[in-house]
Order: C-alpha cells, then sequence, then structure tokens
C-alpha cells in the first residue's frame, strides 16, 4: 500500500515529509558512525574513532527532536491507519537508531583502547562481521524511507548469519583467553566490540519489524527463527 | 427489559462473536432509478455499536432510514433484498411499520424536540404503543430521562417547554424520547452534527452506556466519533460496503486502500 | 508574501477609485428614490389615518354601542351593524377555517399526490385573488336567490368563501415551514400520520395558522361588495340570522353616501372603529409571529 495520494490538507503532507526528513538524516548519521567505528577498529584508525564518537551528541539531538515532533502530531492531527502507524513507528525507529549509535560509539571507545594492545590474532572475523551488520543497517534504513515490506522482511531474516558469526567469533576468542592469559584484556574488548555489533544487528532487526508494521498494518511474529547456537552456548549454560 | 428475551437469534453466530440483531443480506435501494446502495451485505451485531462512515452520498444515512422504513414515506424510494430481524425480513410490504418503528428508534442530526413540555415529549411516544397509568407514566419518563443523563437537568421544569433545553440538551431529550418506548435498536443519524465538543462527549459517553441494553447504529462524519463510539466500523463508498471490521483495526490498519485514503484524509 | 498581496490590492484601490465614485452616485440616486416612494406611502396612509381619526373621534360616544341605526334626522347608534358584523363573521369563521385547515393540511402533507396538490393549490391562489364582488354574485345566485331574500346566513357564505382561501393558504405555507426531521421524528416513534399531525405538526405551526385565520378575519370583516348581495343591511337589530342583517361595511357605505349629517357622522364612527379592529387584528397576528426565547 503505497501512498501515490496526497493528504487534502497540504501542511500535514508537509509535516509528514518533514518527519521522514528526519528519519533520513538520523539513519544517515548513524550509518556512517557504524562505518567509522568499524574503520576504527579493523583499520586501527584513530580518527575514524573520534569522529564516530563526535556523531553521537547529533544523534541524541534528532532522536529528541524527532519525539517531540511525532508529540505534536499525535496530538494536532490524530492521524489513523497508515499515518497512525507511521507516526509511531518513527518514534520507535528513532529509538532504535539512538541505541545504534550509543553502540557505534562504544565501540570507537574500545578501539582506541585496543590500538594500545598488540593483535594477538587477525580481526577478519570482526571485519566480517561488521560488513554484515553494516549491510543490514543499510537496507533496513532504505526500507524505512521507502516503507519496503519486502527489504525489511530481508533483513530481518539476515540478523541470523550476524547471530551465528557472532557465536564463532565468541568462542574463538575464549580460546585465545584460555591458551593466554594476557589476551584477556584486548580479547575482553573485542568481545564488548563483538556484541556491540551483534546488537546493532539485533536493533536492525527491531527497525525492520517497524518497517513490516508500518507497511502491511501486520506485526511479524515474535520469534524469529533463530538458530540452535545462542550466544550463550558456548559457555555450557543450560 | 424485554427486549433480551426476545434475543435469540443463534443462526448468523460468527466464531467468538455475538448474534447479529439484525442482517443485511444482499440489500439494494433505489431513489427512482438511481441506485443508492448497492448490493450491501452487513451483520449489526447485538448490543454493540456500529459506526458508519464515509463521504456525502455514500449510502450510509439511506442505510439507517431503510431499517425503520423511513423510506416509505416517500413514494419511488424502494429496497430490495433482506433484512432480518427474528427471522422476519423487515423490508417486507407484510412487516407492520409502526410496530417496526417500536422496536428501532431513532435519532436524527438535528435535535427534533415538539411542541410540548419535557414530559409530553416523552410520553407522547410511550402513550402510542402502551397504556400507562398515570404513576407508570411517571416512572417511564424518570426512568428515560435517568438514561439519557438528563434528569437531574430537568426533573424541576418537566412542564416546561422543551424547546427551552439547550441544543445538548434537546438532542438527549430526544434520545430518552426514542428509549421511552423501549426499543432494542437506536439508530443515530449524525446525532452531534448540531453539538458543541463537550455536548458532544455527553452524547458519546451516552452511547457507550446504552450499549449494555441497546443496540446501536451510529451514522457519523465524524471519524474520530465513529472510532471513540463504535465497537464495529463499516466504511461506505458511492454505494457501496467498502470494508467492514473492528474499530480498532480500521483506523490502525484498514484493508481496503479506499478505506485507508478515506479515513487519513486523503479523498472524500 | 503578504507585502506583496498589500500592494497588490492597495494598486486596486487606486486603479478603481473612478468605478467607486460612480458606484457611490449611483447608490446615492437609488437610495433617494426609494425614500421618495416610501415617503409618498406614508403621507398617504398618515392622510388618510388622519382624517379617519379626526371625523371619526368627534362622533364617538357609548350611544354607538347601546342603540340601532336611526331613521333619517333622529339620533341613533351602530348596535345592529356591529352585532351582525360579529354573528356573521363568527358562523363565517366556524364555516371556513375547518375546511380551510383540513384543506392547507391536505396540501401540505399529500406529499404522494404532487399534481393534485400544486392543481388545488393554482385554483387556492386564484380565488385568492378573485374579486369579491364575484364571490357575492355567486352566493347571491345560490343562496338568495333560491330562498327569495337576503339573509344573515348568506352573508356569513360569502365571508366564509373569502376567508377560505385565506386560510388554506396560511396552513399550507405554515405547516410546510415545520422541519421534516420533526415529522419524521414523531413518524419514527411508531405515530401513525393522524396523530403526527395533530400532535406535532398543529403545535408547531399553531403560531403561524392562528395568525392567518386573523388576518383572514380582518380581511373579511371589512368586505363590502359580497354582503351587499347576501345580507344587505336591516335597520333594526335583529338575531335572526336567516333575515337580512346589518353590517358594519354595508351601514357606513349608505350612510356615508346619505345626505344626513348624523348618518355620516355614524359612518365616520363606524371606520374608525374598523380601522381599530383591524389594528388589534394585526398587531395579535404580530405578538403571536413574536420570536419567542429559546
Amino acid at each position: 500500500m503505497s501512498d501515490n495520494m496526497g493528504h487534502i490538507v497540504k501542511s500535514y503532507e508537509q509535516e509528514l515529509k518533514r518527519l521522514a526528513d528526519l528519519m533520513a538524516e538520523m539513519g544517515g548519521l548513524v550509518e556512517s558512525q557504524t562505518a567509522l567505528a568499524a574503520q576504527a577498529v579493523v583499520q586501527q584508525d584513530g580518527a575514524a574513532a573520534a569522529r564516530a564518537i563526535e556523531i553521537d551528541p547529533r544523534v541524541d539531538a534528532l532522536e529528541r527532536e524527532v519525539e517531540q515532533f511525532v508529540i505534536r502530531l499525535l496530538a494536532l492531527r490524530q492521524p489513523v491507519a497508515n499515518d497512525l502507524r507511521k507516526i509511531v513507528a518513527a518514534l520507535k525507529i528513532t529509538s532504535d537508531l539512538e541505541r545504534i549509535g550509543d553502540y557505534a560509539a562504544n565501540v570507537a571507545k574500545r578501539s582506541l583502547v585496543l590500538a594500545q594492545f598488540p593483535l594477538p590474532y587477525s580481526l577478519t572475523g570482526i571485519a566480517h562481521m561488521a560488513r554484515m551488520v553494516q549491510e543490514n543497517l543499510k537496507a533496513v534504513i532504505d526500507a524505512v524511507s521507502e516503507t519496503d515490506a519486502a527489504k525489511a522482511i530481508a533483513v530481518w531474516r539476515s540478523d541470523q548469519a550476524v547471530d551465528d558469526i557472532y557465536n564463532t567469533i565468541f568462542r574463538e576468542l575464549i580460546t585465545y583467553m584460555i591458551e593466554d592469559p594476557r589476551n584477556i584484556t584486548p580479547c575482553t574488548h573485542l568481545l564488548f566490540i563483538a556484541k556491540n555489533l551483534e546488537r546493532i544487528g539485533d536493533h536492525a532487526t527491531n527497525i525492520a519489524e517497524k518497517v513490516h508494521y508500518t507497511a502491511t498494518g501486520e506485526t511479524l511474529p515474535e520469534t524469529r527463527p533463530k538458530g540452535e547456537h545462542s550466544p550463550y552456548a558456548g559457555l555450557g549454560t543450560p | 427489559m424485554d427486549a433480551s428475551a426476545a434475543m435469540a437469534a443463534p443462526d448468523f453466530a460468527t466464531a467468538g462473536e455475538a448474534a447479529p440483531r439484525i442482517m443485511i443480506e444482499n440489500l439494494h435501494f433505489f431513489y427512482g432509478t438511481t441506485e443508492a446502495l448497492k448490493n450491501i451485505t452487513l451483520a449489526l451485531p447485538d448490543r454493540q455499536a456500529t459506526g458508519m462512515i464515509g463521504p456525502s452520498g455514500c449510502g450510509k444515512s439511506t442505510l439507517l432510514r431503510v431499517l425503520n422504513r423511513m423510506y416509505d414515506l416517500y413514494p419511488g424510494q424502494r429496497a430490495t433484498g433482506r433484512v432480518m430481524m427474528d427471522g422476519e425480513n423487515i423490508i417486507s410490504p407484510d412487516a407492520d411499520v409502526n410496530t417496526l418503528r417500536r422496536r428501532i428508534g431513532m435519532v436524527f442530526q438535528k435535535p427534533t424536540p415538539f411542541p410540548m413540555s419535557i414530559y409530553d415529549n416523552i410520553a407522547f411516544g410511550a402513550r402510542l404503543h402502551e397504556r400507562l397509568s398515570r404513576a407508570e407514566m411517571d416512572e417511564r419518563v424518570e426512568w428515560s430521562l435517568s438514561r439519557a443523563a438528563l434528569w437531574d437537568e430537568v426533573k424541576d421544569r418537566l412542564r416546561a417547554p422543551a424547546t427551552g433545553l439547550s441544543g445538548g440538551q434537546q438532542q438527549r431529550l430526544c434520545i430518552a424520547r426514542s428509549i421511552a418506548i423501549r426499543p432494542e435498536i437506536i439508530l443515530l443519524d449524525e446525532p452531534t452534527s448540531a453539538l458543541d465538543p463537550i455536548s458532544t462527549l455527553k452524547i458519546e459517553e451516552l452511547i457507550d452506556e446504552l450499549k449494555t441494553d441497546f443496540t446501536i447504529v451510529i451514522v457519523t462524519h465524524n471519524m474520530q466519533q465513529a472510532a471513540r463510539c463504535a465497537d464495529q466500523v463499516a466504511f461506505f463508498y458511492l454505494g457501496e460496503l467498502v470494508e467492514v471490521g473492528p474499530a480498532a483495526q480500521i483506523f490502525t490498519a484498514p484493508r481496503q486502500r479506499r478505506t485507508q485514503e478515506y479515513i487519513t484524509g486523503r479523498f472524500g | 508574501m503578504r507585502a506583496d498581496g498589500e500592494m497588490r490590492a492597495s494598486g486596486e484601490m487606486r486603479a478603481s477609485g473612478a468605478r467607486m465614485l460612480r458606484r457611490q452616485a449611483v447608490n446615492a440616486l437609488a437610495l433617494g428614490l426609494a425614500s421618495l416612494a416610501t415617503l409618498a406611502g406614508l403621507i398617504a396612509l398618515v392622510w388618510i389615518l388622519a382624517t379617519i381619526l379626526i371625523n371619526g373621534a368627534a362622533a364617538l360616544g357609548p350611544h354607538l354601542f347601546t342603540r340601532a341605526t336611526p331613521p333619517p334626522g333622529s339620533e341613533g347608534g351602530l348596535l345592529n351593524a356591529l352585532l351582525g358584523s360579529v354573528m356573521m363573521t363568527a358562523l363565517a369563521v366556524l364555516l371556513g377555517a375547518p375546511i380551510g385547515i383540513l384543506a392547507g393540511t391536505h396540501l401540505a402533507e399529500s406529499g404522494g399526490r404532487r399534481w393534485i396538490a400544486a392543481a388545488v393549490r393554482f385554483v387556492n391562489d386564484i380565488l385568492l385573488s378573485a374579486p369579491s364582488i364575484v364571490t357575492g354574485l355567486f352566493v347571491y345566485e345560490i343562496i338568495v336567490q333560491p330562498s327569495g331574500h337576503f339573509s344573515g346566513i348568506a352573508g356569513a357564505v360569502a365571508m366564509a368563501m373569502v376567508l377560505l382561501p385565506v386560510v388554506v393558504r396560511t396552513t399550507d405555507e405554515t405547516l410546510r415551514l415545520v422541519p421534516v426531521s420533526l415529522r419524521e421524528a414523531a413518524l419514527a416513534l411508531g405515530a401513525p400520520l393522524w396523530r403526527m399531525v395533530l400532535f406535532v405538526l398543529y403545535p408547531a405551526a399553531r403560531a403561524g395558522m392562528l395568525t392567518g385565520l386573523l388576518l383572514g378575519i380582518a380581511r373579511i370583516s371589512g368586505e363590502t361588495a359580497p354582503l351587499l348581495f347576501t345580507a344587505l343591511n336591516n335597520q333594526y337589530l335583529s338575531f335572526d340570522l336567516a333575515r337580512p342583517m346589518a353590517n358594519m361595511p354595508v351601514v357606513i357605505f349608505q350612510f356615508a353616501l346619505s345626505p344626513y349629517p348624523a348618518w355620516q357622522s355614524l359612518a365616520w364612527a363606524g371606520a374608525l372603529l374598523m380601522t381599530l379592529f383591524v389594528l388589534l387584528l394585526s398587531l395579535g397576528a404580530r405578538f403571536m409571529l413574536r420570536p419567542r426565547q429559546g
């Protein structure tokens, strides 16, 4: 259900457009923040890390702006149907985006700490995971601006791969730490980085669910097809 | 209420829903040669409010006027199809119109107080169908006015002319007058379009109250009102029933594109 | 954008200066002519009223109501004429009003047979504007001629026939002013048609219908032509509607044309009384149609 028909009240139409613009701006910022953080980790790029951290306050400010704007729209326009879904989804999506921004900033900060240690092993796994997360994030932000349910479902499904690779990295890092206790500090940071990336993937999935609801009016099932290996499997918890 | 006794019509019961009080089947309606309603099939669930929305001329008021045979007054207007209530087709020529109208009350767009006292306005309808003693009538008047949330405002001036009441009070008086004859169904044709917002809310609250005893059908131009009052919402366009569903579904995720475009303010 | 709009507006003002002046001139001319016409009408009205008042007031006195019309050369009052007019008007109302109200109701409520209603309405309008002398002549033919003499009944019938179309018209019009929703509201309660008309429509239209009746009475009480052919006149006090009957318009007509000063002054007094009566009826009608609170 695309809305090729404009609102009779043009100012309402403009406000919805402004909401979409704010979302797109925030999505763009978070996307580049994540990219910079990944670059900071994988290429040990301190400048990229600094820029990723700098972006964060702007993301937070945008979240507050969208929040205020949505409250205003709800009070004054009393939206229904697809407009209502879009506006309420915007509120939730921005809070997901804000969290993603926080995780990216955290990854960037850890990359600075990590740079002080000799790397015990190659970062290919992390790099691969970061690339996948970035792809999902980009796809889901596109899905938001296009209200594209199909794209959203694709992202929602592909998060499984991110979880799988996270599990692999998790086990790998545990192995390194068992091998040599001096690895514990950098590996813990790497573990947190991987965890943050995985969380970013989860939030991208959340956003995908909201896009799907906006587009179709139907909620996706509570649980998405999860693999047998939860991230905690390696810990041997029941 | 005696109405509840006669309400066993389980034939149309749908899964988990209340049995429909009225079942409209393949209804067509004509003003002369113009077809104003096209093949309407719609169930009105018992003791729930059904809201009818749609742009002017979409047929929603026409449907209301079919339900109590108001169209009988005008030559050249006719209906085909079936409107079943307790196993009887109420639009068939054999159905007794005055009895039907006792069972199906109607409240109009503008308040229509009769040029008589508040008391007599209520008593007028009751006298048509029942022989009540003085005391019984007093009781009936008090009951109707209380039910319409008007008793406290008018109990000291029951003999005053009804035209002296405010617009909102007049409309509640008309609702009281309708329920005084103890109908089973109340039809409301844009009952708040001539009222201020607070009077409107009072009527809406009243509709909510009345649902415990009566089946309500409300035609409204105010979509928020349909969202607030109705359990089930039906969207009409150009004489067709485009979509019907629970109010929450219609206003959050309508299935039909035309419904969505209308309720979000994109056409109509 | 706003500045732009203002500039355009002021430009228009300047350009239309000449047109504005012309408009004002035409306006002043039209207003002047209308005022003159009103003044002419008012002067005539005040003149008539003043003449009647001056001449009539001089002849006013209690004797008007206690004594019958005198023979030439002696003193008397207007008692027989007043009584005759009241009796005949009352009978005319009794005859004309119910029929008129029923016919008017039929016209207003016969939604079904539109063409009959339209035809009756048209005929009624012709009757409304028919010269009353024709009515008088008609009643003369159907009552006075067969019965062999003039009578109060014939007079009342003639008056009723003048009253009838007025009542039909006003009933029809005022009933049609009652909102459709009020009718539907009554019918929606399951009321049969007759109860709706009797208990909802008539009370709602009462003021208008009574006003129409009062205006009709005002009209027939001044009619002279139909009475000349029907009730004629009676010098003596009479309560017998089957005999010729005195009445105000004919007495005024005869006495005013007479050479006797006593009769002439009685005619003036009668004219004043009738004017006051019509004025009173009009005020009554006005009072009934006054906008009410609520």
